[in-house]
């Protein structure tokens, strides 16, 4: 561990056990407020407004007329418990506000009072609250300990998801002026430089540059990272933490190996630079479909005819569940093709194609275990058939490697556990929370390392690596134990022509 | 006709009149609220064939409930199909002739409610033994139990116990029906029992009683997995797009 932290790192037990609830141990937890200069720009108030009340009361009311998930989950929960263990938020910190209902409830006890008969006329019998200054600083506070992962949604009878409360109050936030600094400052950016980490064109092409005399360094193959290269067939969206950060990098490279061995015509848009799209994580449709729209205005500028999404988790969230609904139609591209395409599903039909060579003993170093990002996990699919978003990254593994483990049942596919740093939640103002919203999946990774000497996690989402590769250390483990799923295709896949294939014949051949 | 029935008679059908208005208000409101995005938990059916198969399972096997907590699952399914049981077996007192398949179900609809009242007992149990439970739970919930409770032991004891003149019953609400009213017997245990019924119809639209309607129009649920093959928009984003797009 680096630095000695500001808080107890919880202790990884040997077996899941659902703690005691202790009041407010994360009541003093809550991210920087957006200044004007990252409010005004998406169109909310700079500083919280003076009647902030009627604001917040009257725009409720607008969201329970647009949503109906919004309408029907405040309604529906009759507290039966089923989701309070089920939130990793809760099991690493044991603040009650963190289970699903009890977050619920911070927005729904305001709901009842204005707008329900019971909250109007007996507010005592029913827990609801008038809309104080204390209970804003709650949803302050809770709403961002929520990273929208969609597990207890999975395990309510109702299928209440807690990420649409959060979104719908994070919403209310920001329209009466308190917005979160992260979250905002970041859609700021995606609009006036193109990418979420704000890397404008000239460096963004400097660094592919330097990716492609790497690869042609390690290969001995000219593999090309193009850019804005108009007439090309497949525009390739993917998060901006692959142009630069560890592990992500790696699985660019693998996408661009991918690519370029199966003959493929590709590039990268500087115009969208980034496949994330935080517009979801603060609720608001207009920003979301801003930030969407982008997508669409590259397609067209460029003339591709599909579009392929790199390792990101809510990014393909909103581009498979969303980006027709946003941007669409998109009846100018290849019918062909599904619109859009994951890169893992790209990969896994060359793979089944049996159009790439993939020398599995390359990774023979590192043992596998697979952390399914939320996102993709509960709110998308890949391929055809339902669960395809589970089987087909593992078969990306399965074929790139040797040796796979998966984690605990109760831990992985749709029972996965968040990383604990999605939802807008990646930042450094909320350490304590992330390091302790991991809690679950290090529990997990524990087991399968002592189990089958697991020794290397990957993961196909850029928030879920750059989580992992911070709070991976807090609990004993190395930052470089998380990869990408793309790093594994790119250490295995034997490039035609390649330094790799002449050895591989070499051996062949004696 | 004594006064204490004609009071029984009106607070029926204020109370009939509350249940049916109140839910076909809230469940205009929940079909015409849009649903601008696709959202199911995943993974989840691709075909209209395979959500409906997805709430069939959920309705009458609490399927999500069964992965998250087998005690819930098993105290909520025997209270809920217990009280299923029960209310049919209630037809007896609606229809005349009686139906041959209520008339076969009397005998399971008896003991049923044993049933029922035993997974109250377990929920409620829950609700004060887990700490976690009972931090979520306000005075309105525990009230919502204790009257499902007192609805299954007061129709207990009549079924089981002390008997009730339940051709005169049958009289009653059949005479409420065909609007010829009929003098209930006065028997305290059943005026209980029929109040606390009338109570519960009286509070359903407007407690969490909801979550019977709301299950039918979560879009978590309801939802086929296929946005990519169809374009789903709803009317204000159309606006939105032909506004500015």
């Amino acid at each position: 561990m680096a630095e000695q932290p500001a808080f107890d790192v919880p202790e990884l037990k040997p077996y899941p056990v659902i703690p005691k609830l202790v009041e407010d141990t994360m009541a003093h937890s809550q991210p920087f407020v957006a200044k004007s200069d990252f409010q005004e720009p998406l169109g909310f108030p700079g500083e919280r407004v003076d009647d902030w009340q009627d604001v917040a009361i009257k725009k409720m009311g607008e969201l329970t007329d647009r949503y109906r998930s919004l309408q029907v989950f405040l309604d529906s929960c009759v507290k039966c418990g089923a989701c309070t263990d089920k939130c990793h938020y809760y099991l690493g910190t044991t603040d009650p506000k963190n289970m699903p209902v009890a977050r619920q409830d911070l927005f729904r006890k305001v709901y009842r009072r204005y707008y329900t008969f019971a909250g109007k006329y007996m507010p005592w019998l029913v827990d609801a609250e008038d809309l104080t200054e204390e209970v804003l600083d709650d949803w302050y506070k809770y709403f961002h300990q929520c990273s929208q992962c969609r597990r207890c949604s999975v395990y309510c009878p109702y299928g209440i998801d807690t990420a649409e409360i959060s979104m719908a109050a994070r919403e209310v936030m920001d329209s009466i002026g308190k917005g979160q600094k992260y979250c905002n400052e970041i859609i700021g950016k995606v609009h006036t430089i193109g990418n979420n980490l704000g890397l404008p064109e000239p460096a963004l092409l400097d660094t592919l540059e330097g990716l492609e005399e790497e690869v042609e360094e390690d290969t001995g193959v000219a593999v090309k990272f193009p850019l804005d290269q108009k007439g090309a067939d497949i525009l390739l969206v993917t998060p901006s933490a692959d142009f630069f950060a560890e592990p992500h990098v790696d699985g660019l490279i693998g996408y661009a190996k991918v690519l370029h061995e199966a003959g493929l015509s590709w590039t990268l848009s500087s115009h969208a630079s980034e496949a994330a799209n935080f517009g979801m994580f603060i609720g608001s449709y207009e920003n979301m479909r801003k930030v969407a729209l982008r997508i669409r205005e590259a397609a067209l500028d460029l003339g591709v005819k599909r579009i392929v999404f790199g390792e990101c988790g809510h990014a393909w969230r909103v581009a498979y569940s969303f980006l027709n609904t946003l941007a669409g139609p998109f009846d100018f591209l290849d019918p062909r093709y599904p619109v859009p395409q994951h890169i893992c599903e790209v990969t896994h039909g060359l793979i089944q194609e049996g159009r790439l060579r993939l020398d599995k003993s390359q990774n023979d170093g590192m043992v596998l275990t697979y952390h399914d990002s939320c996102n993709v996990a509960r709110a998308s699919r890949m391929g055809d058939i339902p669960g395809g978003q589970f089987e087909i990254p593992r078969a990306i593994i399965r074929a790139s490697c040797n040796h796979f483990y998966d984690m605990p049942a109760d831990t992985v596919r749709e029972a996965t556990y968040c990383c604990g740093g999605g939802g807008g939640l990646l930042t450094d103002d909320l350490i304590e929370l992330r390091v302790k919203g991991a809690l679950p999946r290090m529990e997990a990774l524990q087991q399968v390392v002592e189990d089958h000497g697991v020794t290397h996690m990957a993961a196909i989402c850029a928030i879920c690596k750059s989580q992992f590769a911070k709070v991976l250390t807090y609990y004993g483990f190395q930052m470089d134990q998380i990869v990408s799923v793309h790093q594994l295709v790119s250490n295995a896949i034997i490039l035609t022509g390649s330094e790799q294939e002449k050895e591989a014949e070499l051996s062949e051949a004696a | 006709m004594d006064a204490a029935s004609l009071a029984l008679t009106f607070l029926y059908y204020g109370a009939t009149l509350v249940l049916v208005l109140g839910l076909a208000l809230r469940i205009r409101r929940y079909a015409t609220v849009p649903a601008p995005l696709k959202i199911p938990t995943t993974p989840a059916p691709i075909s209209r064939t395979g959500v409906v198969l997805r709430m069939i399972r959920e309705l009458t096997l609490f399927e999500s409930l069964f992965k998250s907590n087998k005690w819930i699952w098993l105290f909520g399914w025997m209270f809920h199909f217990g009280l299923l049981l029960v209310l049919l077996r209630h037809l007896r007192y609606f229809t005349d002739p009686v139906w041959g398949w209520v008339a076969f179900l009397q005998p399971y609809g008896k003991y049923a409610s044993l049933m029922m009242v035993i997974g109250l007992l377990g929920l409620w149990f829950r609700r004060l033994a887990v700490d976690r439970v009972r931090y979520i739970s306000a005075l309105s919930d525990h009230l919502m139990l204790a009257l499902l409770i007192a609805i299954g032991v007061t129709g207990i004891a009549m079924t089981f116990a002390v008997g009730t003149d339940v051709v005169a019953v049958k009289a009653f609400f059949l005479g409420l029906m065909w609007f010829d009213w009929q003098t209930l017997p006065s028997d305290p245990l059943l005026y209980s029992h029929l109040i606390l019924v009338a109570l519960l119809m009286l509070v359903f639209p407007f407690s969490k009683l909801l979550h019977a309607p709301g299950m039918f129009f979560s879009p978590t649920r309801n939802q086929a997995d296929n946005p990519r093959e169809h374009r789903h928009v709803s009317a204000w984003a159309l606006k939105l797009e032909k506004g500015n797009g």
